[in-house]
């Protein structure tokens, strides 16, 4: 009687986070999926089963053979970007956190500096990419410093509006979604390990290897689905950095709800979660794999 | 300590140092591009130094009302604050038990965490659109839209802020000692006086955090809300549809006013969270002085 009690009281304080869920989010997402097989015209979505939303996304894309038609360019620049933004947010997500975790030995200093890394993530993105229009700009701070030192004849004109600058933008704003994770996973690890390895003839890079990296992997691969999902359907910092010039597949869905056709976003945005769940899951096996091996 | 460091120590730190400054660089160049004299352009040199920029934002003229969209954010992020803390505390202490659907609930907050904003904002929108279109058709006297700030809005923002919250209380809770809640049940408190007089003290500073975090998220937010907040904008998504626009500081300004609130925010979250700890730390335990 009392565990009924107990349990149906833990309901009862679960149930306001379950209804914003239920009527925010999980409703949205099968609107979405339904409205994706509806018909539409010009101006309106009509409720009656049509596939019109997925074969006008995939128009000319077997008569184009052997081209790629305009849906899988996109997909394939929207891949290109992540992998990009992956790498490098890994690889300087886990120098930082490694840093972080293995030398800073005080634990207020330890605070402080996550803590300086965590500040920027509370403030907007939109002005963190504003900010870097006065150093990339045709005028910018870089340029002048590139003609200045005579590197240059021409102000160098990819810095800004350009894939270079959606990158370095997204890897600014978002490095930090590797930070975290890793950084937790490195801090529960046993200094006794890497003291054995140590002590066992490894050196620096091999017990990094064979034994950090390792230990790792939960982090790294949390950290990594927060990064792929957030720039698969990015479409802010590819829109603003990439001066309008950038496809990408979030900016398919919002340039068709801007036209108000809902069925073809809602087709658009159902792709767009299968491509991203697939990854997840190719990510998560990927790791799995390698370690039965 | 006081063992020499490793040399790798010196690397790391030295790119450590060049990250934070990459992380900070631009940003603190917009806050003093902001102060550009009357003539200046959006980029360096300084053509002298004033606040042009920021009266004419408080003025109203030339880009779009400011001063409204200011507000707008605000109210919308102190609820989604008070929102996310009250939800977000009382399902962490859902999970402290068990309960049906427990485990559904953590995969859905995740899914919410990580799903692309876009669909999410797709998936609102649509709500609201068919909603929209039921009410109409049914003929409710004077219906236009039930999309707006405080409905598909708020909505939007707590999808994102939630998941944030729920997983703070997990840590909390991760670190937290169950017995301190045994001791209190053992000496008769009720469970409200256990969770007034016990468990929230204990986890005030962290809850402090969820709020932090409830309010400079949704002061931020954009992706999800740029579907489904209707006919008025909040203040991020002004600041979007300025970049393309605009071609002189006031857009600095502008950036410069919203990071000051984020930072005024911030710090006074972390004072209160300071102090609170201090607190603890002062009454905190009588272990080892005896009956007193």
């Amino acid at each position: 009687m009392v565990q009924d009690r107990k349990s149906f009281v833990a309901w009862l304080q679960s149930v306001p986070m379950l209804l914003v869920f239920a009527s925010f989010f999980l409703l949205p997402m099968l609107l979405v999926t339904i409205v994706s097989a509806w018909d539409y015209n010009e101006y309106e979505m009509i409720p009656a089963f049509s596939l019109r939303g997925y074969t006008d996304t995939f128009e000319g894309c077997i008569a184009g053979l052997p081209d790629l038609c305009t849906i899988l360019k996109t997909y394939l620049n929207t891949l290109k970007l992540c992998l990009l933004t992956w790498s490098l947010t890994l690889l300087i997500g886990f120098t930082v956190a490694y840093f972080l975790a293995f030398h800073v030995r005080s634990k207020t200093w330890q605070i402080v500096l996550t803590l300086l890394c965590t500040i920027p993530f509370w403030t907007s993105n939109v002005i963190r990419m504003i900010a870097w229009i006065p150093l990339l700009g045709r005028n910018g701070l870089v340029n002048k410093g590139l003609l200045g030192t005579g590197l240059v004849q021409h102000p160098v004109e990819w810095l800004l509006y350009s894939e270079f600058s959606v990158v370095l933008a997204l890897v600014h704003l978002f490095t930090f979604f590797m930070v975290v994770p890793i950084f937790n996973s490195l801090i529960r690890i046993d200094k006794r390990l890497i003291e054995a390895a140590y002590d066992a003839g490894a050196s620096g890079w091999q017990t990094l290897v064979n034994v950090v990296i390792p230990l790792a992997k939960p982090g790294i691969v949390i950290g990594s689905i927060f990064v792929i999902t957030i720039v698969m359907g990015d479409f802010v910092t590819i829109g603003v950095m990439g001066g309008g010039q950038i496809a990408s597949a979030g900016k398919i869905i919002e340039t068709r709800l801007n036209a108000l056709q809902f069925p073809a976003a809602a087709a658009n945005a159902v792709i767009l979660l299968g491509v991203t769940i697939m990854i997840i899951a190719a990510l998560t096996r990927v790791v799995d794999i390698r370690k039965e091996l | 300590m006081g063992e020499k460091r490793p040399r790798s120590f010196y690397v790391l730190a030295a790119f450590f140092a060049a990250y934070v400054l990459f992380l900070y660089g631009p940003m603190i160049a917009i806050y003093i591009l902001s102060f550009q004299g009357p003539d200046g352009g959006l980029t360096f040199p300084m053509n002298g130094v004033s606040l042009v920029w920021f009266s004419k934002l408080f003025a109203g003229t030339g880009i779009v009302d400011i001063g409204a969209a200011f507000k707008r954010s605000l109210k919308l992020g102190l609820v989604v604050m008070v929102l996310t803390v009250i939800i977000s505390v009382s399902a962490g202490m859902a999970f402290r038990k068990s309960f049906r659907g427990a485990s559904f609930l953590f995969y859905v907050a995740i899914a919410s965490l990580i799903m692309p904003s876009i669909i999410t904002s797709l998936g609102i929108a649509l709500e609201f659109r068919l909603l929209d279109d039921f009410a109409i058709q049914h003929g409710v006297e004077g219906w236009t839209t039930a999309m707006g700030l405080f409905t598909s809005g708020l909505g939007a923002h707590l999808t994102w802020t939630l998941p944030f919250g729920l997983l703070i209380m997990f840590a909390i809770f991760n670190r937290f000692d169950g017995r301190l809640e045994e001791a209190a049940r053992d000496l008769g408190a009720t469970p409200w006086q256990t969770f007034r007089h016990v468990v929230l003290p204990i986890i005030l500073p962290s809850v402090v955090g969820i709020g932090l975090f409830g309010f400079t998220l949704s002061w931020d937010e954009l992706a999800r809300s740029s579907q489904a907040i209707g006919s008025v904008n909040t203040l991020p998504l002004e600041l979007q549809g300025l970049t393309t626009t605009v071609t002189k500081p006031d857009i600095y300004a502008l950036g410069t006013l919203t990071s000051a609130v984020s930072f005024l925010v911030i710090f006074l979250a972390l004072i209160v969270i300071l102090v609170l700890q201090a607190r603890q730390r002062r009454h905190g335990s009588d272990a080892g002085k005896g009956l007193v």
